[in-house]
């Protein structure tokens, strides 16, 4: 019963896109973290959807959900800010904050718990038809 | 007059079998609404009952032998998807539209639900042609 390969699917949106408001999180309560350097500046950190291919015997290579890639720090140069009396400064009196932007870590972070509410939405209906194939006859 | 019922039972079998297909599709759909190059596939209902009616052969079985029975197949239960044309380009090149997947999960779900209840009519028919309606 094919209906249960949509629980995967799912399933499987639904953690890509909970992957997606993890790093979020985490990138939105780093946004104001600051560093000595540049090189061990907070950069915002981002998934990279991919999806998930799968070939079933003699069939067309059909996909089968999405899953999370791996996950990109952003390129973004840190902003330098002169602080001498920061404990962090280097010898110049610069300190490096993080490159996350929060407007957009808050569109991201709404984008995905749209699209999880999607998968949710998916779910509750096949689970619907699956209960009612279930009384069939009934 | 049974023959009838049982034809009933197999149009409505096969239904159900492309609706589940193109559930499967489409929260596929849904599943990759932010994945990049992801493009968006379907199936069309009309077009996948009436190659899954045509009993009398898109696979027929091969004859190898003067022995081997003619047999027209009846094809496997799934149509080939095809690539829907987005309404408008997205930038990371993903033709998946959420409004349009969600419709479409809804009516073939309602379609589903149809079938299933024709279905329960049609054994509960027969169950009252054995006991006499009792």
């Amino acid at each position: 019963m094919s209906l249960f390969k949509i629980f995967d699917i799912a399933g499987s949106a639904m953690s890509a896109q909970s992957a997606r408001l993890s790093t979020t999180a985490s990138n939105l309560a780093n946004a104001n973290t600051v560093a000595g350097s540049a090189a061990t500046a907070y950069r915002s950190r981002q998934p990279v959807f991919q999806t998930v291919m799968s070939t079933s015997e003699g069939m067309d290579p059909s996909s089968a959900g999405v899953r999370v890639a791996g996950i990109v720090e952003s390129t973004a140069e840190p902003a330098k800010v002169q602080e001498p009396g920061n404990p962090l400064a280097d010898e110049n009196g610069y300190i490096y904050m993080s490159n996350v932007n929060p407007v957009d870590e808050l569109v991201n972070m709404i984008s995905a718990s749209r699209s999880y509410q999607n998968s949710v939405e998916v779910l509750s209906t096949s689970k619907e038809l699956l209960l009612r194939t279930l009384s069939i006859g009934q | 007059m049974a023959l009838d019922i049982y034809k009933q039972f197999d149009l409505h079998t096969r239904a159900l079998g492309i609706a589940n297909q193109r559930l499967e599709l489409l929260a596929d759909n849904v599943a990759n609404a932010d994945t990049p190059q992801y493009k968006a596939r379907d199936i069309d209902f009309r077009t996948a009952m009436q190659s899954a009616g045509s009993l009398d052969g898109d696979l027929p079985m091969a004859t190898t032998r003067t022995g081997h029975l003619q047999a027209g197949g009846a094809g496997p239960n799934t149509t080939t998807p095809l690539y829907r044309v987005p309404d408008q380009p997205s930038l990371d090149g993903n033709t998946v539209d959420s409004q349009k997947e969600n419709a479409a999960i809804a009516e073939t779900s309602v379609r589903y639900q149809a079938s299933l209840t024709f279905i329960s009519s049609n054994i509960r028919g027969l169950r009252d042609a054995i006991t006499g309606g009792r």
